[in-house]
């Protein structure tokens, strides 16, 4: 089939000007858009420049949007999209680097200030085995251990947008991910960091990102989830 | 222009193993992880099913029994001493995991829960054993994050995005590495007394492949240059169950849970190739299987691939046949539910891929060219070596599927890349601490940079009249074609000299983007001319091997050869040519026998 594919492209610095470039190509219906990119680089501009690895929906890497909406370029296939018109622009709130390229630092610092790792400092147990755990207590924080820190998420969100300070929906889903594990011991310290204004009050609830995350977590949820442990005190 | 870091300890890598040597080398030496993706990007984040460890939490079982398992499915060519050592060290290594918060799923007891895969047995009564240690089918996502979060937590050294192109050595021993900086193009020198490569594996060299598009053995690339040699690099695993011409991983979870392959004419065909473990029979096999299902007329319509079958009355209908029990000694049946518990992400690939729902309608699958068994040679220390003696390279470590230990030989088992990275991760991480400590820094040569400016400056300089698309187009064809699943002197032979004949064309490549920011076109080329030296040194060691072993199926030489064969292939890229030499597989307790399943 053919399609109109638009690509942002950016090269900051240069006195360069941030715009499109317009190809019209033939692809596969069942096509990944990552693969369309590849089909550009490979025939038309090597030059255009994105992350891409593992280029099936686990490594997080080519997070873009994809006709205005935040998506992993690997897990959009053509036909999926509906149209042939395909306009392609780089993640929103963070800074371009070039071309779909982002600067994804202040994402990761974010992520570290909610101590986005495993805390017990308890005697292991005695025989040198696993803590136990059981199935339900494992299942309560399942949803959040599937993010990949794409920040497919965190740059469709509406706060974040307007206030880069905001920890965004990302490092919240990592906070919940360790205050709903049962073995671990510092839940009270990560919902002090999030009980603030640029922490989970910031979010204003618009469910972008459960919609952008291509892992499908309960993004929401799981803030609302961290709202609530807040307010009343309690883990549930 | 050049910027210099000094440090003791420098990984190139940030995948399980790197992040694993970081973990442990940083407890007593100034370390730093470079890597040209953000670790959490690493391949260890696709692994599914699980990680092997006999910790026996659902049934009897032994280390010793993984340890055999380990050697028979290397069709008794990989080292003893190291695996088992590996295999030993894989119970307190999943401990570990757990400790530092990895999310296993759970039995009912709460204890990590374990599941069949293939090859692993109970070594008296030869069925499948509960050994894969899983987080449903996210396993290797599970301790790639696990592995991060312990890394923020102590704080590590990170230079993210920095491509190391050169090792840098004085007087034969390590004093650095030089990495290219991708946001800004510059050029950095990175001093060490240590340097450990956990650069991953180099599957990108073949068609239809689960690897990354990372996946370009920069590590080995960068050390053949510097004259040291590469072990095994026949021996490259083509995992059975890729997604229909994607090449997307189907984990062997799915039949350790139950599935089944199934051809054309609707037979189970594993009945006929393994008769007792049948469908969890060794990766190596059941791919041989359904290339010749396809080869004799019976893949699906006639085409080129099979069916993979995990719809629950399918399932239950073949466990029933086959008398599979639960650990209570109840009949094993599986329903809906449990299946969409067990492998979440399996049901959505197929969704996204190829709208097909797994419980509703069977997966077409074909073999993909899944893992390298061979690597950078390293002995148990995961310290490099450099000649058939095993004579060390003072101060270079080698860890992961970078590195070949050897504990997989000709073809390794499912969840054993997990325990690799693990286990040997952690093994270098400590040991080139302890000889960081022990030395001095080398001195710089004069011309630290040289080499690295001068492939760039080839890729920049080419007479530009070659595509660098085309010619990887054509190495992956010469690969798939003629160094796949099954080998003949013929094709081999021709795949040399067409390998020597891109090698050449490549220099004729010329890089468009002179942009120093995020140069991905020269990142690329430069992957490209890594696969290039590999693939060569790949065919011309799998010509010159003349048996079948594992991976390596020969048709003009279809047995083991133990008598003239059971040794380790070291090679040297010399100019447009690559030298070979053989060292002898290390035997502890398992004399080679007849391999069956």
């Amino acid at each position: 089939m053919e399609i109109k594919l638009k690509v942002f492209r950016y090269l900051p610095n240069n006195g360069n000007k941030p715009h499109y470039d317009t190809y019209i190509m033939q692809v596969n219906p069942t096509d990944r858009v990552l693969d369309v990119l590849e089909q550009v680089r490979a025939d038309s501009d090597p030059s255009l420049a994105y992350r891409r690895s593992c280029a099936h929906g686990v490594c997080g890497s080519d997070a873009m949007r994809i006709n205005g909406r935040n998506a992993l370029a690997c897990k959009v296939l053509v036909k999926d999209l509906g149209t042939n018109e395909i306009t392609v622009e780089p993640i929103l709130g963070l800074k371009v680097l070039r071309d779909l390229i982002v600067d994804m630092d202040p994402f990761f610092e974010h992520f570290k200030s909610v101590m986005p790792y495993f805390i017990n400092n308890e005697p292991l147990p005695s025989d040198g085995k696993e803590r136990l755990q059981s199935p339900e207590q494992r299942e309560r924080f399942d949803d959040t251990t599937k993010c990949i820190l794409c920040a497919a998420c965190t740059t469709s969100c509406p706060s974040f947008w307007a206030n880069e300070e905001y920890v965004g929906p990302a490092a919240i889903v990592n906070a919940h991910r360790f205050v709903y594990d049962s073995r671990d011991r510092a839940a009270a310290e990560r919902l002090q960091i999030l009980n603030d204004q640029m922490g989970v009050w910031r979010c204003r609830t618009v469910f972008n990102c459960t919609e952008a995350c291509p892992r499908d977590i309960q993004v929401t949820q799981a803030i609302a989830d961290v709202k609530k442990a807040i307010n009343s005190g309690k883990l549930e | 222009m050049t910027k210099t870091h000094v440090f003791d300890v420098v990984i190139v890598g940030g995948g399980g193993a790197g992040l694993m040597a970081a973990l442990y080398a940083s407890q007593n030496v100034k370390t730093a992880v470079v890597s040209k993706l953000y670790p959490v990007r690493s391949h260890t984040g696709a692994a599914q099913g699980g990680i092997g460890a006999a910790l026996g939490n659902l049934e009897e079982d032994r280390w010793e029994w993984h340890a055999y398992d380990t050697v028979k499915g290397s069709d008794y060519l990989g080292d003893q001493d190291a695996i088992e050592f590996m295999c030993e060290q894989a119970v307190q290594a999943v401990y570990d995991l757990e400790h530092y918060g990895l999310p296993f799923s759970r039995t009912k007891d709460g204890r990590i829960a374990q599941r069949p895969f293939g090859g692993h047995t109970n070594n008296e009564t030869k069925k499948p054993v509960r050994r894969s240690c899983y987080a449903a089918d996210r396993t290797g996502h599970m301790i790639l994050q696990t592995l991060f979060q312990q890394c923020v937590k102590n704080e590590t050294t990170f230079f993210n995005e920095f491509h190391v192109m050169d090792l840098i050595m004085q007087d034969g021993k390590v004093a650095g590495v030089v990495a290219l900086e991708l946001a800004t193009g510059e050029i950095h020198i990175f001093r060490a007394k240590a340097v450990i490569f956990a650069t991953g594996g180099h599957g990108r060299m073949w068609e239809i492949t689960s690897n990354a598009y990372a996946y370009t053995g920069d590590g080995a690339a960068v050390v053949i240059r510097r004259g040291l040699p590469v072990e095994d690099m026949e021996f490259f695993q083509f995992h059975p169950t890729g997604i229909y011409k994607l090449g997307i991983l189907i984990t062997e979870a799915v039949r350790g849970e139950g599935g089944v392959l199934i051809n054309d004419k609707g037979e189970r065909f594993m009945e006929k190739y393994a008769p007792t473990i049948k469908d969890l029979a060794s990766r190596d096999v059941v791919s041989r299987a359904i290339y010749l299902e396809v080869k004799e007329g019976r893949g699906i319509n006639g085409s080129n691939f099979v069916y993979l079958d995990i719809r629950p009355d399918v399932v239950n209908s073949y466990a029933e046949k086959d008398g599979r029990t639960r650990p209570d000694g109840t009949p094993y049946r599986i329903t809906t539910k449990e299946i969409a518990d067990k492998i979440p992400d399996i049901s959505d690939f197929c969704q996204t891929y190829l709208g097909v729902d797994p419980v509703t309608a069977p997966m077409p699958v074909q073999p993909t060219a899944h893992y390298a068994m061979g690597g950078i040679p390293t002995n148990i220390d995961g310290a490099v070596i450099q000649d058939v003696n095993g004579t060390v390279v003072p101060g270079l470590y080698a860890a992961g599927e970078g590195a070949c230990v050897s504990v997989h030989g000709a073809n390794r088992l499912g969840t054993n890349s997990l325990v690799d990275l693990v286990v040997f991760g952690k093994q270098a991480g400590i040991k080139a601490a302890a000889y960081a400590k022990q030395s001095d820094l080398a001195e710089l040569p004069d011309d630290a940079e040289a080499f690295t400016h001068q492939q760039i400056q080839q890729l920049k300089t080419g007479s530009g009249k070659e595509k660098a698309a085309e010619i990887a187009q054509e190495m992956r064809a010469v690969m798939s074609d003629k160094v796949g699943v099954f080998r003949t002197e013929e094709g081999l032979r021709s795949a040399v000299e067409e390998l020597k004949v891109l090698r050449k064309r490549f220099l004729d490549v010329r890089i468009q983007d002179s942009t120093p920011q995020f140069n991905m076109e020269l990142l690329n080329t430069w992957e490209l001319g890594n696969l290039l030296d590999l693939a060569l040194i790949t065919a011309k060691s799998a010509l010159e091997r003349k048996e079948s072993r594992g991976a390596h199926a020969r048709e003009d030489f279809n047995k083991r050869d133990d008598k003239n064969w059971m040794k380790h292939t070291l090679a040297w890229l010399k100019e447009n040519d690559v030298e070979l030499a053989y060292k002898p597989v290390k035997v502890t307790r398992f004399e080679p026998q007849e391999r069956t399943y």
